[in-house]
């Protein structure tokens, strides 16, 4: 059984007018002055929008940063993998967008499960991002006039995504890589590279530092520092088959809940609507499809369950455009949420298209009829010559066949008003956190949120709390809670290498993957659920008896890390089908099926679920906690979300 | 379909390395050439030998942590495109497929397949960025670019930094990957208050670990992101015309 503690998490929301919160709440914080900033350590996990962003930014106001990456060089993070675009209420299309109206649609697109203040916060900041970004250089689209351009993307009626081709992400990680750059040249940032962070350090309950593998030596070391960011992006890789990049794992944010961090609602997953349908056991990994492509493609499938024919022989009134007939006023462009559902509908129908009948259509022609190939070209070419690599069919010519995939996570470590932990100390940003996109992101959300934690945010709200420390020393990498973490690791290290058992990490992934995707994917009930509950800690005790690496310890070892990663997936995977079997509602991406509405859409229950579930590890084999955030709206009336 | 490997195997740095042969049968050709090595690096691990270390993240051609030589060429066959986005079916059942890292003395081995590449971030750090400190930006909109300076920035803000160019050249010259970070920031009106600092310094980076460019025109060939060597001859003009103005700097004492 769960234990509900009702002990309220306070979430540290400053008082007055939401508009005014941040403005008031940036002037009420301590500062640092110049002089004394460098007397401050700042660890940083992770180098993508967040992870940079916050490096560069520490770096520039005169902090000594040390920032950590797994990979062999910054410019790597997943971040770069983003496509389409980043939200900003700049209102450059004169048609009716406002700060009020970005914060309104994200609230209303996370289903109202986001904290209204944490929100307001990032659409008054995402205006400054843009500013920023171009000065740095990020080459974003423009019109001819010379002014920026922008697109539309789901789940809202303005056009405020700004991009830079099909490569958004890419370009502005390269801005806060550039960025960052410039620091580690300036010696105001350390960077580590190929460096995996493997356990938080805690010192009288604070972070004190943290425990690093060097990945090619396989040296263990330790890092003190005043405070410890955690940057570490999303776990939609517990699925195995995701968006995600391959090395994208749960571990830093998974070894901070287990020293005492409360994981905030696990169960809210993304299901991306538009990714490359899988095509054998085989494959490794789930390609995505601009989200921005809904907005010249039409989705359809054939109206006859069976209809084996190839797209060109359906004649359009054998065709269902079945968005664009439910959803008549946002149609292609609805949720990712309510568009994927709508695609596993018809999918489980009989009517998916494909070889494996596992996909349905994105369909270009009449974009291409309207606006010529050339226009098609120009906004969507690096993305067509993607999918036509992948799949070696020509998208110009035939639909593109797309499904929905794991893509990213909206709940994460549960983070404060001024992104911190609940371990003093300890921050976590980017999709790290849960705090922004409550049930669902809506498209182009990501890269805004990421930007305004790194850039923004939490180089404001660090200085509070180093500020309180000025005059006192520093944590000691001496002190033996750091040996004895190091020791932890090189256990956990050695006691996988020792195992020598019989099958592969990868294949326990993939295994793991399918029990997660099935149960806990895009549609959950409490007997799949109460399944999987089973099902997860029987693998994980096999994985742990029965899995096979090679290699040593002291090499660089992709199995190990592998393992590692895989290792905490189990734990995580398991908390997440808790978290879904005690949210007895739909919202967002979080389908119970237990809970909808006669035309099959989710059914939420503000009276009872009205709130972020802040999970607390306790011990090996312990149950763990569940507290509640009450989430309160003062700004916004709770509605039930129709995209009709 | 049915493959011969040849892989370079190589235990560390410094340490001689050598072919070895793998069998890899029943391989899907709409699989990847990374779920390849996927696929024979499981089979190894079960027959207890030690998997291929290979560099690979994203798999959708984008975040530049992969690239192999396939067949004395990096990425492998296919035009404009990475070795995560190359997949089987341009393959033929029976291949011999040889598969090195990149050689290059720039880019010492780590082990197996796996090179460090972070001379090019230290070629980025010598001037690869705007000096723009976070909090002093102007409105977005007040620099007014015209569309095809955008467009032809982005065509060379496209790189991925995975290698190719430099594994491609015959001189190991770091040159198409240096003129694109130069070109694309040197186009924009935002990168003119550093221009002639950021080439020469560039430059001089590159110069510490890499040879020197003679147009063979490799690099572009190899690019998975057909980065045009035209980038390479706007360098070239800037880096002359840096040189000019720091000696007229200089002469003014």
């Amino acid at each position: 059984m769960v234990v509900d503690v009702t002990s309220a998490l306070d979430a540290k929301i400053p008082g007055g007018p939401i508009a005014d919160k941040w403005d008031k709440h940036r002037f009420d914080m301590p500062l640092v002055a110049p002089p004394n900033r460098r007397k401050f350590d700042v660890i940083v996990i992770g180098t993508g929008l967040a992870g940079a962003g916050a490096a560069a930014t520490l770096g520039e106001l005169g902090y000594r940063v040390k920032v950590f990456t797994y990979h062999d060089s910054p410019r790597r993070a997943h971040s770069i993998s983003a496509q389409g675009g980043i939200n900003a209420a700049k209102n450059y299309r004169n048609d009716g967008d406002s700060v009020f109206r970005l914060f309104y649609d994200t609230i209303k697109g996370g289903d109202y499960r986001s904290r209204e203040a944490n929100v307001f916060r990032l659409a008054q900041v995402s205006t400054e991002i843009i500013d920023q970004a171009t000065a740095q250089g990020v080459p974003f689209a423009r019109e001819y006039g010379g002014l920026l351009a922008n697109r539309s993307f789901g789940g809202v009626q303005v056009e405020r995504t700004f991009y830079a081709r099909g490569q958004t992400g890419q370009q502005l990680l390269l801005g806060a890589y550039q960025a960052l750059a410039r620091q580690i040249k300036a010696g105001t940032v350390e960077s580590h590279n190929r460096s995996e962070m493997l356990e938080v350090v805690l010192v009288d309950g604070k972070a004190a530092g943290i425990v690093v593998r060097d990945l090619v030596t396989g040296e263990v070391t330790t890092h003190a520092a005043h405070a410890v960011v955690l940057a570490t992006g999303g776990y939609s890789n517990v699925y195995f088959l995701s968006t995600n990049a391959k090395a994208c794992n749960t571990t830093a944010i998974w070894r901070a809940y287990r020293k005492g961090a409360l994981f905030a609602n696990p169960c809210f997953t993304q299901i991306h609507p538009t990714c490359i349908p899988q095509s054998d056991e085989f494959q490794s990994k789930l390609t995505l499809m601009s989200e921005s492509l809904r907005n010249d493609g039409r989705i359809w499938v054939p109206e006859e369950v069976g209809d084996g024919r190839g797209a060109s022989e359906v004649s359009v009134d054998q065709r269902d455009y079945f968005l664009e007939r439910r959803y008549p006023a946002f149609g292609n462009l609805v949720p990712r949420d309510v568009a994927s559902r709508a695609a596993k509908k018809v999918v489980d129908e009989g009517r998916g298209v494909g070889p494996l009948a596992n996909g349905v259509y994105l369909d270009f022609a009449d974009a291409i009829a309207r606006l010529g190939r050339p226009a098609i070209e120009e906004r969507y070419g690096n993305l067509f010559e993607m999918y036509e690599r992948i799949t070696g069919e020509d998208p110009y010519v035939r639909p593109m066949r797309i499904y929905p995939a794991p893509h990213y996570t909206m709940g994460g470590l549960w983070v404060d008003y001024d992104l911190m932990t609940t371990i003093p100390g300890l921050y976590a940003v980017g999709e790290a956190n849960f705090s922004d996109h409550g049930a669902n992101r809506l498209g182009a959300s990501a890269l805004m949120q990421g930007l305004a934690d790194g850039y923004f945010i939490l180089p404001a709200t660090v200085a509070a709390y180093l500020a309180g420390m000025l005059g006192q020393p520093g944590p000691s990498p001496d002190h033996p809670a750091f040996a004895e973490a190091a020791r932890d690791v090189e256990e956990r290290t050695t006691r996988l290498l020792e195992t020598d058992g019989s099958r592969t990490v990868d294949w326990f992934h993939r295994e793991l993957g399918k029990i997660v995707w099935e149960h806990c994917g895009m549609a959950r009930s409490a007997d799949g659920l109460r399944k999987a509950l089973g099902e997860i800690p029987a693998l994980r005790e096999e994985f742990h008896a029965d899995v096979k690496l090679l290699g040593g310890a002291d090499t660089l070892n992709q199995s190990l890390e592998k393992a590692g990663r895989v290792a905490d997936f189990f734990e995580l995977a398991e908390l997440m089908c808790r978290d879904a079997l005690v949210r007895e509602e739909s919202c967002g991406g979080h389908f119970r099926v237990e809970h909808q509405t006669a035309d099959g859409e989710a059914l939420r229950n503000d009276e009872d679920f009205a709130f972020v579930s802040a999970w607390g590890w306790d011990g090996p084999g312990g149950e763990p906690t569940l507290t509640k955030e009450e989430l309160e709206f003062e700004n916004v009336s709770v509605k039930t979300r129709s995209y009709k | 379909m049915d493959l011969t490997l040849r892989v370079w195997r190589q235990q560390g740095p410094g340490v001689p390395g050598e072919f070895e042969e793998y069998r890899a049968t029943g391989i899907s050709e709409d699989a990847s050439f990374l779920e390849m090595l996927d696929v024979v690096n499981d089979r190894l691990t079960l027959d207890g030998r030690e998997p291929i270390a290979f560099d690979h993240d994203c798999r959708e051609g984008i975040c530049g942590s992969c690239g192999v030589m396939i067949n004395g060429s990096p990425h492998g066959p296919q035009k404009g495109t990475a070795t995560c986005q190359l997949h089987m079916r341009k393959f033929s059942d029976g291949d011999l497929i040889v598969v090195e890292p990149w050689r290059a003395a720039g880019f010492p081995i780590i082990k197996d397949l796996v090179v460090d590449r972070s001379a090019l971030d230290r070629i980025i750090q010598a001037g690869g960025y705007i000096g723009a400190d976070v909090g002093g930006a102007p409105d977005a909109n007040l620099t007014l670019i015209p569309k095809d300076v955008a467009e032809t920035a982005m065509d060379a803000a496209v790189c991925i930094g995975c290698g190719a160019c430099v594994a491609a050249c015959p001189n190991n010259a770091a040159q198409l990957f240096t003129a694109a970070k130069v070109s694309h920031l040197n186009l924009l009106p935002q990168g003119q208050p550093e221009r002639w600092e950021r080439v020469s310094a560039m430059v001089d980076e590159m110069e510490r670990y890499f040879g020197s460019c003679t147009n063979h025109g490799e690099c572009e060939a190899a690019c998975p992101k057909s980065i045009s060597i035209d980038f390479i001859a706007l360098m070239n003009r800037d880096f002359i015309k840096a040189k000019w103005k720091n000696r007229a700097l200089a002469a003014r004492g």
